[in-house]
């Protein structure tokens, strides 16, 4: 075992976004797509976040890199808190945070070339040199997989596997420390898919990278992660260990999706819980717990009152009331302050 | 075996572009029986959603076009059957899910009114009669609240819903044969189980055959009897979903399934096949998966493999698996499987 630095702090973290409505564009109601989240990343590891369309996982990843601005809650990257900091340090601060987007083909400028893209974020931190910058967009290229003579081409000219690359080697550009990766390989085939994880592991190890790995694919992240949080409805449920997760979940709901996700092995029989309804909407979710309307586990007090996120397990945090009173009754905060065994 | 509800026969598909004449399928064979679920596999742009559109007719022409093979349907070649027999067929005999909901479904109208034309259209029934039956479709494909679901417009439901009602729909006149374009792809995990289930009931009670396409083997390993893997337009290999999954004969196959990562495993890093999926294109030769391939040699890049019979049922479109090679490469294959 051995004590883990936290690189990055998220604390109550909440987005709304207000529904308009009406002539008068007033607002009508709030989206609730981030309620109160919190969780840890340590320096070097690898946090999976997973759950369904619309539960959050994307504005959870664009809210901690302010790209845009949470309700509320802290942010806390290198003991820092960010969220209340100016635009000028938010500047300084991108460079060491990163994300990489779902959509290879969007996220790139269709007008740029290849150089221009991966050379731009070395332009906004300072490297003036164009000689420099060229011989960096160089050495990117290679480290993904790329040659330098693809530095003159346009992302139409690429594959989706091909721009994937380059969203990475833009992100890697100024050597950042935490990297937000929000289903980098969920538009790719399978068998691009799997040589892009091959490559962003490598790189991790490479370079000692940190990731937060955003996918709706459970064996993917199960692959590439070392913790996997599951999000619902704008909530964090339930986050630990990979392998206690896949092993040993105990929220209702990361048991039902696991049970879900069909495997390619025809020899494994699977126990399967068909969950029933739809999931509700983040504009009107469920009083208590979120997920109660569609709990097979569901008791009264599920419908009243909110489930805490809190431990019950050493590094296992469950937002359940099955678990009550054999949770450890200390703030995810507390706990980090004294510091977590990984 | 019972008996073969769909046939199609060397199907050769292409599109007529700018940019030259695309053989998106090119000489594709598969069967389906009554009561089969037969899954067609394989990467983005392989060619399966122009498979299946052919079957039903549905090829936009310009600039697709059938320019050969045979779809015979219980005896009757479809190929180039008039637009009256199809409109006949379609949505009553041989019924389709799309790959997306929404397209197919008409925003302009509620969801009652659609599911009842379809019916009027097929069966002599009073409004009142298919109102009354489209509820009990709406129930039975588990939508909540069909008496006023009925009467919403298809963008007042979810992804998931939406699905359903085209299932729904799809079943109500108890099709010979279901196609089924990636009926679950665009919805979550917990949906597309309530899907598949659904449509394992279909298939269990009604004996419907169904022709699935997917790029999810997890779906085909849940659900299907046979598999069909495609590559580049063509069929590449063909068998049993076990003999599939567990034994990949093609070595594109192989490296389908030894690519994914697998939720009841530890395994340290990922197989990946290099390079990337090519287009289709006329006048290639050599093994389209050559150029990606371990275990090419010079034939491969030289001539235009066969699908050769590799077991009972099974063919495979690689030349390690013509007779004429000889035992020695049959043996680099066996070893390629377990060494994995
Ligand atoms: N700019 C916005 N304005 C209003 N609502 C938004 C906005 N962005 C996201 N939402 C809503 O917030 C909720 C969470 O969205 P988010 O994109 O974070 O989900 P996600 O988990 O990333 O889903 P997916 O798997 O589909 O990418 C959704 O209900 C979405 O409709
Ligand atoms: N209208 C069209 N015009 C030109 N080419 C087309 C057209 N429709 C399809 N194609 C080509 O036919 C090939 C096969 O397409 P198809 O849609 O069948 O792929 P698919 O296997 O269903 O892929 P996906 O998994 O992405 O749905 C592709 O290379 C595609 O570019
Ligand atoms: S709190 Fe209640 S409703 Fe929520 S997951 Fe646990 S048992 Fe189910
Ligand atoms: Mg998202
Ligand atoms: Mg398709």
């Amino acid at each position: 075992m051995r004590l883990q630095k936290p690189l990055l702090e998220i604390n109550g973290l909440k987005k709304y976004f207000p529904i308009k409505g009406g002539v008068l564009g007033r607002t009508v109601g709030e989206v609730k797509a981030v309620d109160d989240v919190s969780f840890t990343v340590f320096e070097g590891e690898i946090l999976g976040i997973v759950g369904e369309s619309g539960c959050g996982k994307s504005t959870t990843g664009k809210a901690i890199l302010r790209l845009i601005e949470p309700t509320a809650g802290e942010v806390k990257f290198e003991d820092q808190d960010i969220t209340h900091i100016n635009a000028e340090e938010m500047r300084k601060l991108r460079r060491d945070m990163q994300i990489i987007f779902q959509d290879p083909y969007a996220s790139l400028n269709p007008r740029h070339t290849v150089e221009k893209i991966i050379g731009e974020p070395l332009l906004i931190h300072g490297m003036n040199h164009a000689k420099e910058r060229k011989s960096r967009v160089k050495e990117l290229l290679e480290v993904v997989g790329l040659s330098a003579y693809h530095a003159s081409r346009y992302p139409h000219q690429f594959s989706g596997g091909q721009r994937q690359r380059i969203g990475i080697a833009r992100a890697l550009a100024n050597n950042p420390k935490l990297i937000i990766c929000d289903e980098p390989v969920s538009a790719l085939d399978v068998s691009v898919q799997a040589q892009i994880l091959n490559l962003m592991e490598a790189l991790r190890d490479e370079f000692n990278l940190t990731y937060i790995f955003i996918a709706h694919d459970l064996s993917v992240v199960k692959h590439i992660s070392d913790r996997v949080g599951v999000m619902y409805l704008g909530r964090m449920v339930e986050l630990t260990s990979k392998d206690k997760l896949y092993d040993e979940a105990k929220h209702p709901y990361t048991q039902a999706l696991l049970s879900a996700v069909p495997d390619p092995d025809p020899d494994i029989e699977k126990e399967r819980v068909i969950l029933k309804g739809d999931v509700p909407s983040p504009a009107d979710p469920p009083t208590g717990c979120a997920f109660h309307t569609r709990c097979p586990m569901a008791m009264d007090i599920c419908k009243t009152v909110r489930p805490a996120f809190l431990p019950v397990e050493d590094n296992h945090f469950v937002a359940c009331h099955l678990y009550d009173g054999q949770q450890q009754n200390i703030s995810h905060y507390q706990l980090n302050k004294e510091g977590e065994h990984v | 075996m019972s008996r073969i509800v769909l046939e199609i026969k060397n199907l050769s598909t292409h599109f007529f572009t700018d940019s030259g004449e695309i053989p998106a399928v090119d000489q594709v064979s598969l069967h389906v029986h009554k009561g089969e679920v037969v899954g067609i596999v394989g990467e983005s742009g392989c060619g399966k959603s122009v498979t299946s559109l052919s079957i039903m007719q549905l090829v936009p022409n310009p600039p697709g076009k059938i320019v050969g093979g045979e779809i015979n349907y219980k005896g009757e070649n479809l190929a180039f059957a008039s637009e009256k027999r199809m409109k006949k067929l379609r949505g009553n005999e041989i019924s389709m899910i799309f790959q997306e909901p929404m397209t197919s479904l008409n925003p302009l109208f509620t969801i009652g009114n659609q599911m009842r034309e379809a019916f009027r259209f097929h069966q002599k029934i009073s409004k009142k009669e298919a109102r009354e039956k489209s509820i009990s479709m709406l129930k039975l494909v588990g939508i909540p609240r069909a008496e006023s679901i009925i009467d919403d417009y298809p963008h007042q439901l979810s992804g998931g819903m939406r699905q359903r009602v085209m299932i729904a729909m799809a079943m109500s006149c108890d099709p010979e044969l279901l196609i089924a374009d990636e009926p679950t792809t665009a919805l979550d995990v917990t949906i597309q189980a309530q899907i598949l289930d659904l449509m394992r009931k279909l298939n269990e009670e009604k004996d419907t055959a169904i022709l699935l396409i997917t790029h999810d083997l997890g779906v085909v390993a849940d659900i299907c009897d046979r598999v069909v893997v495609m590559y580049a337009g063509q069929v590449v290999e063909e068998g049993s979903k076990r003999e599939i999954l567990k034994d990949p004969k093609h070595p594109y196959s192989q490296g389908l399934i030894r690519s994914l990562p697998r939720i009841h495993e530890r395994e340290q890093k990922l197989y990946s096949i290099p390079g990337t999926v090519p287009k289709p294109k006329l006048g290639r030769v050599g093994c389209r998966f050559a150029p990606r391939c371990e275990l090419a040699f010079n034939r491969c890049f030289e001539g235009n493999p066969e699908l050769y019979v590799t077991g009972e049922g099974r063919r495979s479109r690689c030349f390690l698996y013509d007779k004429q090679e000889g035992e020695a490469i049959n043996d680099a294959t066996t070893e390629a499987v377990i060494g994995d």
